[in-house]
């Protein structure tokens, strides 16, 4: 039986590295996107890299999704993405985003 | 263009969530198990599934419960793909109803 993740692809390479800042770029195109609207234009910081992964957003149009694209967790304060959030400082929100969805911030 | 899609709803004022148990009835369960066989077959990959829920109009989206948006989106992939056509889903849609009468 193949695995069901399969870990071996043509890859993107990384271009981030963790603790750098990063913003979300700021866009709305069709199909399907895993990046929240809530969070696009935001800036947040690489929390790590979580490995490669064929493009969700080619997958779902029935392409094979490569090359591969870097996944990182990004760290964003609740408190830089909710203007009205009343928590501590200190809280944090992580998304898993796609490297073509972030820029340098 | 369509600036946010209906079902990227995150940080939207909601509703309370009320937690309830629920049986699966046989329907759900068959559902489940092509998706999971055509998913481990190769046939179709989750981001499809996920594409073709995500496309739902906003009141089918609203309105659907979990597996009927699963059902849903499993005919529209494998139409789609080609697996299945139209014609012979219209088909046999006219023969299921006959055995109710």
């Amino acid at each position: 039986m193949k695995p069901q993740f399969a870990t071996e692809y043509p890859a993107v390479s990384p271009q981030f590295s963790v603790g750098q800042k990063v913003r979300v770029r700021k866009t709305a195109p069709l199909g399907h996107i895993r990046t929240p609207f809530y969070i696009r234009g935001h800036v947040g910081e690489i929390e790590r890299l979580c490995g490669a992964f064929p493009n969700p957003e080619e997958l779902a149009q029935m392409r094979d999704g490569l090359p591969a694209q870097p996944l990182y967790r990004v760290r964003f304060r609740q408190k830089d993405v909710w203007p009205d959030y009343r928590g501590p400082d200190s809280d944090v929100v992580e998304i898993e985003i796609y490297q073509h969805w972030l820029g340098k911030a | 263009m369509i600036e946010r899609s209906h079902h990227d709803m995150g940080g939207l004022p909601a509703g309370k969530v009320e937690p309830t148990e629920h049986d699966y009835p046989d329907w759900e369960r068959r559902v489940d198990a092509m998706v999971q066989l055509l998913r481990g077959g190769g046939r179709i990959t989750v981001d499809e599934l996920r594409k073709n829920i995500e496309a739902l109009p906003p009141e089918a989206y609203d309105q659907l419960s979990y597996y009927e948006k699963w059902i849903s989106s499993l005919t529209q992939t494998l139409i789609q793909r080609g697996v299945i056509t139209t014609e012979e889903l219209g088909r046999k849609m006219q023969e299921v109803e006959k055995r109710k009468r």
